[in-house]
Order: C-alpha cells, then sequence, then structure tokens
C-alpha cells in the first residue's frame, strides 16, 4: 500500500449514442489490488482499454507514476509497465508457452532466435509467483487455467507494474480461482498493483483491498470489503435492491418428461465427450448439471436438443424417443432450448427482435397463414413479450444485436418459454449478463418449473448451479460423477466432484 | 435509427458512393490515357439515354431497357442465392441452359397458339435453369460441396452441350452453326414497331422484382432464407432445415437465371447461336452486389449497367474513349462494393466536412 501509481481524471468516452465513460475518476495504489465492479456494458472494459492504449479518451488525463502520459497503443502501454490480460485469451495454440510468452519482444542475434534465455526467465517468474507452468508446452495441449497463468507471465516478462485482469475466474474452477487469488497476492507483495475487473460479487469480496463500482458509465462509488457486503455492492450495480437468493418452494416431482438412456456423443474433434451418461427429469423439478467448462456438457446438451446426432444411447420425451439431429422433432415435441452460445444458436443478429422471438414458430399459425407472414401479429406477439419479459429495447423491429447482452439474453428466454413447453433445457442461461437480469431470469425458470415443466440446467456457475437446482448432476470427462440433492449438497462437496475426485461412499 | 435512415447509410449511400468513386477513378485514367472523361461521360449518357431513334436505329433509352432486363432477372436471381449465403456464379450457365431448352421447345413443338406456346417456351427455360442450379445445390445439401466451385464447373458443362447441341442435334440447315428459328407462336414480342426492339421481357422482370419483394418480406420461406443466409446455426437450432433450404434457394436462383436465357432468346435472337451472351451472367454478379439484396437497389443497378452496356458504342464512336473503360469503370465498381469499407470511410469524412459548414449555414 502506498502512493497513487496511476490515476485517471476525468476520463470520458462517447461511442454513437453511447456515453460508455462519463467523467470517470479511478486510481490505484502501487502494490493494491484494487477491482472494477459493475454489469456488463457499465463501461469497465472501456475504461481499461483506454489505459491499455486501445482506446483513445474523448476527454481526460492519465497520470502514471506522477507523470501525465499519454497513449496511443498497446506497444506504448507495455512499455510504460502496464500488462492486460484479456477475457479471450491471445495465445497462438500451436506454439510453445515460451514462444507465445516472447512472441512479440523476441530476443536474438542475426535473425536467430534465442530461446534458452527467455525459458530460463520464465521459470524464475513462475518460481517466484506460484505460476506453474511448463515452458516447452505447446498452448493447445493445455488447460484453460494453465493458458490464463501463460498470459499473466507474458506480462510479467515485459516488466509489468500495473496488471489488468479482465474477468480473469469466467473461465476457472474454483480451485482453480483459489490459486489464481493466491498467485495475485504473491505478485502484489512484491509490488505489482493489479486492477481486477469483474460483475462477480464474492471473488470481488474475497480478493480486492479496494472496490469500485461503475453503472452506465459513471462511478456510483468506491469501497473496501470490510465496510461493504454482497447486498450492498449488487444494489450499487444495478441501482435498486437486489434479491440475490433465489425463493423458491421445495421441488414436486411428477412424471418423467426426459429420459436419456447410455448417450454416447462425439465432440467436433471426434473425441467421445459424453460417454454413456443415462439420466431423467421430472416434471416440476430442476436438475442441474454442474461441470467444469468442456467435460462433455456442451455435446450433451446438443444430442438431447437435436442439434448434434449422438453414436449411441436414446434422448426420450414423455416417453417418445426423439429421432436424432432434428431439432424441430425435439420443438414440436415441447421442448424449449436456451443455448449456451446465445451468438451461434440463439440469435440472428441482424435481425428485427420481432423475427428473433418467434425464431421457431414463425412459419406456423398464428404468426403465417398459407406460407405468407402475418407481420402485424408477429410485432403484436413481440410488443407483447418485451412488456412481459420486460427487455429494454426501443421498438420491437430494432436489429436484435443493438441491445444488450443482457436484454437479448431475455430475449432468447422470453422466446423459449412463451412457447408450451414440457422441457426447458437451460444451457448457461445467465452467461454474460447483468445481475438485475439474472435475478429475473432465474425468477422465470423457477416459474416454468412451479408451472410442470422439467428443467435440465446446465452452468459452470456454481452458485448458479447450487441455488437454483432441485437435484445436481456433476459432470467430468463424459461422465456423470456424482448426483445429489440440492438441499444437502455443500459447494465444497461439488467442487470436488467437478475436479473428478469422488468421495468413497458417493455415486 | 429510423428505419429510413438505417437503409440509407447501411446500403444506399455507400452504393452511390461506390458508383461515384468508380466513375471519378476511370475519369482519372482517361486523363492519364490522354482522353477527355468529360466528353466521354456525357457521350456516354448521350448513347445510353438521350439519342432519339430513326427509321434504322432506335431509341437509345429503350435499347438500355433492353440491354438492363437480363441483368435485372440475373441479378434477382443472384441475390436470392445472396440471402441464403449462397454464391451462384453459375448464373452463366443456368442462363444457357435455360436458352437452349426454351428454343428447342421453340422450334420443336409446332401447331400451338401462342398463348400456349410461349409459356410453354418460357416455362421450359425456367425448369432448364432450375435444375441445372439444383444440381449444385443438391451437391451442397447431401455433400457439402461449396456451390462456388461447382457452379463454375457447371458453367463450363453448359457451354458445352449447347455448343455441341447448336453443332450437331440441333443445327439448322445453313452455314453458320445455330438452331432454326422459333416458331412465330414462341416469339416474346417487341412492344413498338422496329426498329424499336424493347419487348415483354421488361414487364417479366419488373414481375420478377415485385415477386423477390414478396419472396423477401412477406413469405416464411423468404425469411427462412434470409435466417439460413444469416446464421445458419441459429436457423438450424430453430428448427429449418438447412440443406433443404439451400436446396430450394439454388432451384429459385436457376429458375432466374434460366427465365433471363428464355427471355433473351424468345425476344431478341429468336434462335440459339452458339455464343449469345457477353457475359450477362458474371456481370449480373456485380449488378446484384450493388443492388444490396434491394428489388429497387437491384433494379436501378441493373438500369446503370444496362446504359453502360448500350452507351459504350457511342462513347468509343464519339468521343474517342475505347469502350473498355466501361470493364474498367465495372471493376472500380466491384472493388468498392466488396470492400465497403473503402466507400463509407470516404462518405464519413465528407460528411463530417459537410455537417458543420450546413449548420453554420443553419445559424446564419
Amino acid at each position: 500500500m502506498g502512493e497513487p501509481i496511476l490515476q485517471m481524471r476525468n476520463i470520458t468516452k462517447r461511442f454513437p449514442g453511447v456515453l460508455a465513460n462519463d467523467h470517470i475518476f479511478f486510481d490505484l495504489n502501487r502494490g493494491e489490488i484494487h477491482a472494477l465492479l459493475g454489469e456488463n456494458g457499465a463501461g469497465k472494459t472501456t475504461l481499461m482499454n483506454i489505459f491499455y492504449g486501445l482506446y483513445q479518451p474523448d476527454e481526460g488525463e492519465i497520470w502514471l507514476n506522477g507523470r501525465r502520459v499519454t497513449i496511443h497503443s498497446p506497444k506504448d502501454a507495455i512499455a510504460l509497465g502496464i500488462g492486460m490480460v484479456h477475457q479471450h485469451f491471445t495465445l497462438v495454440p500451436t506454439l510453445s508457452v515460451t514462444e507465445n510468452v516472447i512472441l512479440g519482444a523476441e530476443t536474438g542475434r542475426f535473425g536467430v532466435l534465442d530461446l534458452a534465455q527467455p525459458r530460463q526467465r520464465i521459470l524464475a517468474i513462475a518460481r517466484d509467483y506460484g505460476l506453474e507452468v511448463d515452458p516447452d508446452a505447446l498452448v493447445k495441449d493445455l488447460p484453460v487455467g494453465v493458458q490464463q497463468r501463460v498470459e499473466i507471465i507474458k506480462a510479467l516478462y515485459r516488466n509489468a507494474q500495473v496488471l489488468i485482469l479482465d474477468e480473469p475466474t469466467a473461465v476457472l474452477t474454483p480451485l482453480e480461482v483459489e490459486r489464481l487469488f493466491e498467485t495475485l497476492r504473491a505478485m502484489v507483495r512484491r509490488g505489482v498493483s493489479i486492477i481486477f475487473i469483474s460483475h462477480k460479487l464474492k471473488e470481488v469480496m474475497a480478493i480486492a483491498d479496494r472496490i469500485t463500482v461503475l453503472r452506465q458509465g459513471r462511478v456510483v462509488g468506491s469501497t473496501t470489503p470490510a465496510e461493504a457486503d454482497e447486498a450492498k455492492l449488487a444494489s450499487m450495480m444495478v441501482g435498486r435492491p437486489v434479491m440475490l437468493q433465489v425463493e423458491k418452494l421445495p421441488a414436486q416431482p411428477g412424471e418423467v418428461v426426459l429420459s436419456v438412456r447410455d448417450l454416447r456423443v462425439m465432440s467436433d474433434r471426434r473425441a467421445v465427450a459424453v460417454d454413456g451418461v443415462s439420466f431423467e427429469v421430472r416434471a416440476g423439478e430442476i436438475v442441474g448439471i454442474a461441470g467444469v467448462e468442456g467435460n462433455g456438457q456442451s455435446e450433451l446438451v446438443e444430442a438431447i436438443t437435436g442439434l448434434r446426432a449422438p453414436v449411441h444411447g436414446t434422448v426420450m420425451l414423455c416417453g417418445q424417443p426423439l429421432p436424432h439431429a432434428l431439432p424441430r422433432a425435439a420443438i414440436d415435441a415441447g421442448m424449449s432450448h436456451i443455448p449456451e452460445d446465445r451468438h451461434k444458436y440463439g440469435m440472428v443478429a441482424q435481425q428485427p427482435l420481432a423475427v428473433n422471438l418467434t425464431l421457431s414458430t414463425f412459419h406456423q399459425p398464428p404468426f403465417a397463414q398459407r406460407g405468407l407472414l402475418r407481420w402485424v401479429t408477429i410485432r403484436e406477439h413481440a410488443r407483447r413479450l418485451i412488456r412481459e419479459f420486460d427487455i429494454r429495447a426501443p421498438h420491437e423491429l430494432v436489429p436484435i444485436a443493438s441491445l444488450s447482452g443482457g436484454n437479448q439474453q431475455k430475449s432468447v428466454v422470453a422466446r423459449e418459454l412463451s412457447r408450451p413447453l414440457k422441457l426447458l433445457v437451460a444451457a448457461q442461461p445467465t452467461r454474460g449478463v447483468d445481475v438485475g437480469s439474472i435475478e429475473f431470469i432465474h425468477k422465470r425458470i423457477v416459474q416454468a418449473r412451479d408451472a410442470g415443466a422439467a428443467v435440465l440446467l446446465v452452468s459452470a456457475e456454481l452458485d448458479e448451479i447450487m441455488s437454483l437446482s432441485d437435484r445436481i448432476l456433476v459432470m467430468f470427462k463424459g461422465h456423470i460423477v456424482g448426483e445429489r440433492d440440492a438441499r444437502t449438497a455443500t459447494r465444497e462437496e461439488i467442487g470436488l466432484l467437478m475436479m473428478g475426485r469422488v468421495k468413497e461412499g458417493a455415486a | 435509427m429510423s428505419a429510413r435512415r438505417l437503409f440509407w447509410f447501411g446500403s444506399a449511400a455507400p452504393a452511390i458512393a461506390s458508383v461515384l468513386l468508380a466513375l471519378l477513378l476511370a475519369g482519372l485514367v482517361m486523363v492519364i490515357t490522354g482522353s477527355d472523361p468529360i466528353a466521354a461521360y456525357s457521350a456516354l449518357v448521350q448513347g445510353a439515354f438521350l439519342r432519339p431513334g430513326t427509321a434504322t436505329r432506335p431509341t437509345a433509352f429503350f435499347e438500355t431497357l433492353v440491354s438492363a432486363t437480363p441483368y435485372l432477372i440475373l441479378a434477382l436471381g443472384i441475390s436470392l442465392g445472396f440471402a441464403a449465403g449462397l454464391f451462384n456464379i453459375g448464373a452463366e450457365g443456368q442462363l444457357y441452359m435455360g436458352a437452349l431448352a426454351s428454343v428447342s421447345v421453340g422450334f420443336l413443338v409446332k401447331g400451338l397458339p401462342w398463348f400456349i406456346h410461349l409459356p410453354l417456351a418460357l416455362a421450359a427455360g425456367v425448369v432448364a435453369g432450375m435444375l441445372w442450379a439444383s444440381i449444385a445445390g443438391w451437391l451442397k445439401a447431401t455433400r457439402e460441396a461449396p456451390e462456388v466451385v461447382t457452379t463454375i464447373m457447371l458453367n463450363y458443362i453448359a457451354y458445352a452441350v449447347v455448343n455441341y447441341m447448336v453443332n450437331g442435334p440441333l443445327r439448322h440447315t445453313g452455314t453458320a452453326p445455330r438452331t432454326p428459328d422459333i416458331e412465330p407462336s414462341a416469339v416474346l414480342p417487341t412492344l413498338l414497331p422496329p426498329p424499336e426492339r424493347l419487348h415483354w421481357g421488361l414487364f417479366l422482370a419488373i414481375a420478377a422484382a415485385v415477386g423477390y419483394y414478396f419472396l423477401m418480406n412477406r413469405s416464411t420461406l423468404g425469411l427462412r432464407i434470409r435466417l439460413v443466409g444469416e446464421n445458419r446455426h441459429a436457423a438450424r437450432y430453430a428448427g429449418i432445415n438447412v440443406n433443404q433450404t439451400y436446396l430450394i434457394t439454388m432451384a429459385l436462383s436457376g429458375a432466374l437465371c434460366g427465365l433471363a436465357g428464355a427471355v433473351e432468346v424468345l425476344a431478341l435472337y429468336r434462335y440459339l447461336p452458339t455464343e449469345f451472351t457477353v457475359g450477362y451472367g458474371f456481370d449480373s454478379i456485380a449488378v446484384a452486389l450493388l443492388g444490396q439484396g434491394n428489388p429497387v437497389g437491384i433494379a436501378l443497378a441493373a438500369l446503370l449497367f444496362g446504359a453502360m452496356a448500350n452507351g459504350a458504342g457511342y462513347m468509343q464512336f464519339s468521343a474517342g474513349v475505347s469502350n473498355y473503360i466501361i470493364a474498367v469503370v465495372q471493376a472500380f465498381i466491384i472493388v468498392f462494393v466488396a470492400a465497403p469499407g473503402i466507400a463509407r470511410d470516404l462518405l464519413v469524412s465528407w460528411w463530417a466536412r459537410w455537417l458543420p459548414r450546413r449548420a453554420k449555414e443553419g445559424e446564419a
């Protein structure tokens, strides 16, 4: 803790139609972890991109080490000792760790690359900060958590004094998050100052020395974990009190709606992704599938919803087997699907909101008759859903791409819940969505359950699984390695199962 | 942003800017090569729109419409493919097959009244183009064969088939390799007495444009095509049969290209020569790109290309500028339309300079 290393004064950045940063003051002390908290679209990433030289501010000044600086590009930022770990990594998968780290800062003589010296430095950095990594491994062979370490090493290798981490925990398991936090603490002890961008309250409370909350491009306030609690931070982020706990009554499971038998599914890389999975979901219950991403959940969901053909096994809906790889059949049988990747599957970006709200039903009455669209009905339906699901859109005919992430997701949820449904498959239903929308989407999912639908919830967010599910299945390397009653399960227990550690006596 | 402004900035303004930029740069080429661009362009406008007809020479503007007709029909077909994300480079081949089928029905079938024979001959062209394109559509849908490759290859097969038929089984008894004349009952009639050549094909083309508008904006099939074109993953997720949509779209695209071939031979040639178009099928890709998927835009683009094709001869004759300069203009248009960023950036910088001035004028 000490004197400010960075001061951003009065930063303003306008994009066409949006005031992304509105006269923001932000400072960072030496050896401090300062969290920047806010919903998606609050302006956190814009502010940091300005600091990293990716954008130029329209107004305002940046002071670094007591000097006013102008940062034109990331190159300038790196030269000033600023490092950034982006949410989406910028690594070359086919190169080794060492090669990735030195990329852009290569050393050598007469055009011959010197790899030995950098390799030694990487090992030294890894030792000093607890960033265990094999410098010779190819990046594509490394798990996501280790890839992130490579990104951090990249910044430290360039002598970063200020490190920006943009949503660093999004891709990590609970254990990996712990590990990352240890590394961050080690870095702080050695004088590195850290800006930690996040929208997750728990993590911010756990790691930050100070917390600054942004909302709609403005600083709402600054606080410390000692002074604040999660509820207070949430209401600062959203601008109103927020229910963090999902309120729901005990489930009343009925008939079996979804029955998956011995399902075997291959991944895009033709590896076995789902290996003989069987389970059931009953009407009126929410079954959550927990697991670190990439353990076969995506392929499982795709096989159930008809997007991917399984190589073996059956999917039955209300006792009827569904034909393989035929989404239409699943839809007609009463399945709704909130896809994990809404940009790829959930919406057609440039099409109007109204079309996106009838994406799978526009060809049938009342939206069409004799092959002709009935735009009046389609638009009425859209206006009704906009009201009912509180979708913030200026008009039902604007392209859905122009809405915020949260409102896009609410649109997807609205569409999928507006059909008569027997089964809801919700994959990462609140990914990239603001706290206010998360609360709303969770409420709607519970409502669907209470109305008698079976719900299969797949989420990488353990909190979401814990608070929404009635029954929890844990997936690891293509298998279901455990089943727990959500009322009695603990985070630790599920966290261990997610790592594939099956305790004695467990499923 | 209102729908009108979105349309204006999204598609119309960049398209217009592309044309203006292309004319400007081609003018520069003329200056460098020692010609007078102003004289050339005014001759082009004369030759394309203003020259009146004589006893032997048709009116310039009507001839421009004659040239624009196949451009419009073909570009609608190609745009339909674009809407589904399909790049139909086979318009030329589908046009050839359509022409072959229409002429065959035109001279082989005899003794029918015109109101049966003419529609039959037109329909033959439509079906032939449709089937020819469906080969590529089918390969795309079932074998994931890229349509860019298959349609371009099918062009060569179509040339060869037409060449063989015209030189062989369908050759008439005269010296030149061509088919016999079609029956008068299969002729698509002209609208005005000779020497004017303006014919009913123009109205077929306009009807096709109206049909295109209704298909794309009012029908479930059109929306399905657009959804597949914009995001086939989401389309599949929503229960749309993507491969079937590819097949249908290719067939419809080919049907229009076949119609273009039918119209050309039934109205203008009234027989089938070996080589009867000058790359209409390829130029129309540029027309479609310039038209940006909007039927009015496609019609205007077709008119522009028709005008350039028709006015080029007079420009060469009267201003002494090689008509190849038209190819330069067309090439520049394609560059600017295909790289919309260039035109848009220039447009934005002009706009930015003009706006403050206008604001000041407003205050004064």
